[in-house]
């Protein structure tokens, strides 16, 4: 099919590096004595434990609910028993352990029952939900929930739904194993999310150095009579960005201050798809995803593993050799380098790269910048990373977020070109993780200085409510007085006894103009909290292309930065009334 | 506490030691050039520069505590040297070549910060002193009639023969402008180019291919993505249009503009001084318009000033622009080119 194709600038080409893994079909790991699924999988809130330790459960079984509708559910990988929930290190750079429910397998591999969903008939809203209670979420890597993304945008039709196979970073083989093996799934489940978005093309890219990956596509897309447009795109990091195959397919640029909805197109991984559909035609949730094994191993292979897997078992499957020094989760290009091995197979876990001095060999030194701008014209995002680097290694966060910070994906092609070796993704990093980090703290002395007004205000008011009493009581006292004696007794002791039988007598006196408006001023801020909670809610961020330790970060933060609110709002709302009554 | 590597883990084969090289090698065809032009005495003037700026650079890197080995062999002080010894007169004294090139190491590069650091580009920092300082050691250039055997040569520059005026000419973009004045209207351009000895085919007599030779180089080095073409464009576009527009006007009193793409330091300044990263625009108008004003001045100093040449001071007087003409060339980024 003739497709015009758009490009985008910058970018690189680093060694692909994915001959050796596509050699054999997909492996299915064997069942490891122990998994560890952690609670917490995708981007948003993390689920609840639904099972308790000693509990019998069956494959399939949920494990994990979802917690509020921008969250995943987690199912148990295998039947067993719950040995505990409890903390577990995390697949994640920190090596921080993370809340995990532990399996001892029976090996009985035992699904729970399986129900099909007439998905055809369901609403819609019915069909999200279902995705959710699936775990479905974005296989990419970023590990966004699914559902959330199946919403048009009020005002836009969606144009082309975007199906991402371009699988970009080196090393990678994953989802080209799963297009070769299993395309009718992946186009089927396209087919789902077209449905739901109500998108008029279905655009499927696939980079142009996966031939057998976009022919058995293309025969899925004929054998299943569906008009899907499998489109191979040029070669070149990163073209398997959201961001970057969106323009490439409809030469549509999604900034970071919108959704790729507003502008009527939307963007899912193969794998995703795949699930999706599995998880709807099936009842199968998402409880294992294909990994790509390979780097420094013998046998390098792509195979589907159980998530929950420690990353032990897997590696072992691959027989790592001698020099093997370092393990990486992801490409070499945002990857990670595992820090523990303890650390179990997640939604997020596509690739594990065995590392050896040769095949990654240490960063040279750093030199200074000489402002060649070699950087620059790599930017898919058409950024000017070494002004951001000035401005972040001099602490001036403000100039990097003029200079568009937050438009960084941090893909890294800006350090993979760099002459001078600096390590600028880092730097990005560092910046965006203070800015974060200032604007809490600078939310959370909002809120305290918004309270701190209003208790000002109504001291004030209180004052004067009592002065005003105190004036009106000394005025009835003495106009009643007059006649008796016009040398009265002094005024203050006369206000004070006074002052029961005005307020009784008197209980609804108008406030004070100042009270009045530190009211108007509260109310204001808390209708402003509302707002950004709202929208904070709503909104999607510019976190697709994220790796998953960034993304759980992110989530972190609007935990955290949610509970704030939760504590300084009912505050602002409440006392304005409790104020008033 | 383990230290964990970041991504990404696979580099490019960039370094700035790469970068320095393949500047030094562009400069190799000129340097050929000249050497057929004027004999092997460029050579020494070249050695002695390096090796005043690598000790300059050395004595710096330790009163600064940095680490020696990293950046003598970056490559980027040698940059500096040869554009220096290149830039200067060719039988000036060694003194001369070598107080430049410790002045530009020293001041105009490690007192601002060193490599990368540096607002000013310090081979034209070092011109601009010297030709300030000895303005007449700076404007002597060798007669071509003038044939002085490699021997004679050295014993110049080290300073071991007199210099006397018969044997030092001057530029052919310095002799024009003296026939100009001192003819005082009675002598015209054509005339002067036709019959003059330091006149050649189409600029200085055997200078010119000197420039051929830097062009030669500079689009070696565009074509190897080490230089952009927009400050060069920029410069030679300028400078070409000023020429031709004069030119146009009064070709009796303003020579053609191939005579000034082929003169002086244009093609030098144009692929090995206006492209400096450090000291020039980074953005892709921003290097456009350095060129652009650089030339413009070039071609004004060069013609209407009292200077032999234009270009020094022409691109320290834009270095001085660079963060401001930056800052309102930041070019539109990914999904933001419809919005203002």
């Amino acid at each position: 099919m003739l497709q015009h194709l758009f490009g985008f600038k910058g970018g690189v080409k680093p060694q692909t590096n994915k001959a050796p893994s596509v050699q054999q079909p997909i492996g299915q790991a064997p069942l490891p004595a122990r998994l560890y699924v952690p609670l917490h999988q995708s981007i948003g809130g993390s689920p609840n434990p639904l099972v308790e330790a000693g509990e019998q459960i069956l494959k399939g079984q949920l494990i994990g609910g979802a917690d509020g509708w921008m969250s995943a559910a987690v199912h148990a990988p295998t039947s067993g028993t719950v040995l505990a929930i409890e903390k577990h290190v995390a697949a994640h750079p920190s090596g921080l352990p993370t809340l995990t429910v532990v399996i001892a397998p029976d090996g009985r591999d035992e699904w729970i029952t399986r129900t099909p969903l007439d998905y055809r008939s369901l609403a819609p809203e019915r069909v999200r939900e279902a995705l959710r209670d699936a775990g479905v979420v974005g296989l990419g890597g970023a590990v966004f929930p699914s559902h959330a993304k199946l919403t048009a945008a009020s005002s836009v039709a969606v144009e082309q739904l975007v199906i991402n196979g371009a699988e970009c970073e080196p090393f990678m083989t994953c989802d080209d194993l799963l297009m070769r093996e299993r395309a009718e799934e992946i186009v089927r489940g396209s087919a789902i999310f077209r449905e739901l978005l109500a998108a008029r093309r279905v655009l499927i890219g696939i980079e142009d150095n996966k031939p057998e990956a976009v022919a058995a596509m293309q025969a899925a897309v004929q054998r299943l009579g569906e008009d899907h447009e499998v489109v191979a795109v040029p070669t070149r990091y990163p073209a398997g960005g959201a961001k970057q195959l969106i323009r490439v397919l409809t030469g549509k640029e999604v900034p970071a201050s919108k959704r790729s909805t507003d502008l009527g197109v939307q963007c899912f991984n193969v794998a995703t798809a795949y699930t999706a559909y599995r998880a709807l035609a099936y009842g199968e949730p998402v409880i294992s995803r294909i990994v790509t094994l390979t780097g420094n191993v013998l046998q390098p292979r792509n195979w589907e593993v159980r998530l929950g897997t420690p990353l032990r078992d897997l590696v072992a499957l691959g027989q790592p050799k001698a020099d093997t020094n370092k393990y990486l989760m992801g490409g070499p290009m945002m990857g990670f380098e595992i820090p523990d091995l303890a650390a179990p197979v997640i939604k997020a876990t596509n690739c594990v790269i065995a590392g050896s001095p040769t095949l990654f060999p240490p960063s040279p030194p750093e030199m200074p910048c000489i402002r060649c701008g070699a950087c620059a014209e790599v930017c898919p995002h058409e950024l000017q990373p070494f002004e951001l680097y000035w401005f972040a290694r001099a602490r001036n966060f403000g100039k990097t977020q003029e200079y568009h910070l937050f438009d960084c994906i941090e893909c890294g092609c800006c350090s993979y070109v760099c002459p001078s070796h600096i390590p600028l993704v880092q730097y990005f990093r560092f910046a965006k993780s203070e800015i974060w980090s200032r604007e809490r703290e600078k939310q959370a002395a909002e809120a305290a200085k918004a309270r701190f007004e209003l208790r000002n205000a109504r001291a004030e008011r209180e004052q004067a409510e009592k002065a005003e009493r105190l004036a009106r009581a000394a005025a009835a006292r003495s106009s009643e007085r007059k006649p008796a004696s016009a040398a009265a007794s002094p005024p203050v002791a006369v206000a004070e006894s006074g002052v029961a039988s005005a307020v009784a007598s008197e209980p609804a006196i108008a406030s004070p103009p100042i009270d009045a408006d530190a009211l108007k001023k509260a109310t204001i801020v808390a209708a402003m909290e509302r707002a950004r909670a709202q929208r904070a809610a709503v909104q999607p961020r510019n976190t697709e292309q994220l790796t998953f330790q960034q993304q759980r970060e992110i989530a972190a933060i609007e935990a955290r930065r949610a509970n704030l609110q939760a504590e300084s709002s009912p505050d602002e709302v409440n006392r304005p009334q409790r104020a008033a009554e | 506490m383990m230290l964990f590597s970041t991504p990404p883990y696979v580099l490019g084969q960039g370094s700035v030691r790469r970068v320095m090289l393949q500047v030094l090698i562009g400069l190799l065809p000129g340097i050929a050039a000249y050497i057929w032009l004027l004999g092997a005495s460029i050579v020494l003037q070249l050695l002695m520069a390096t090796v005043a700026a690598l000790a300059g650079e050395a004595l710096m890197l330790w009163l600064r505590g940095k680490p020696q080995g990293l950046f003598l062999s970056d490559g980027s002080a040698v940059v500096t040297a040869w554009l220096i010894a290149l830039a200067f007169p060719p039988l000036a004294p060694w003194w001369l070549i070598v107080g430049g090139t410790l002045f530009a190491i020293v001041v105009a590069k490690h007192l601002y910060g060193g490599l990368g650091q540096n607002p000013f580009n310090p081979a034209m920092t070092a011109f601009a002193v010297c030709i300030v300082s000895f303005p007449a050691l700076m404007s002597q250039w060798p007669a071509l009639g003038l044939k002085l055997n490699l021997a004679e040569q050295l014993r110049l520059i080290a300073g071991l023969i007199p210099r006397v005026d018969v044997m030092s000419g001057a530029t052919p973009l310095d002799a024009l402008k003296t026939a100009l004045k001192l003819g005082e209207g009675a002598v015209d351009v054509p005339t002067l180019l036709a019959t003059q000895e330091v006149f050649g085919n189409f600029a200085g007599r055997g200078w010119e291919w000197v420039s051929v030779g830097y062009l030669v180089g500079g689009l070696w080095l565009w074509q190897k993505k080490i230089i952009g073409w927009q400050a060069p464009l920029g410069f030679l576009g300028s400078l070409f249009m000023l020429a031709a527009a004069l030119w146009v006007w009064s070709p009796q009193q303003f020579a053609n503009p191939l005579f000034h793409l082929f003169s002086g330091g244009t093609m030098l300044g144009a692929f090995f001084i206006v492209t400096d990263p450090v000291s020039g625009s980074t953005t892709s108008r921003g290097k456009l318009i350095f060129g652009f004003a650089a030339g413009v001045l070039a071609y004004l100093i060069r013609v209407f000033g009292g200077y032999p040449d234009g270009i020094a001071f022409a691109v320290l007087l834009m270095n001085l622009c660079v963060p401001l003409i930056d800052m309102y060339t930041q070019p539109p980024i990914f999904g933001m080119k419809n919005e203002r």
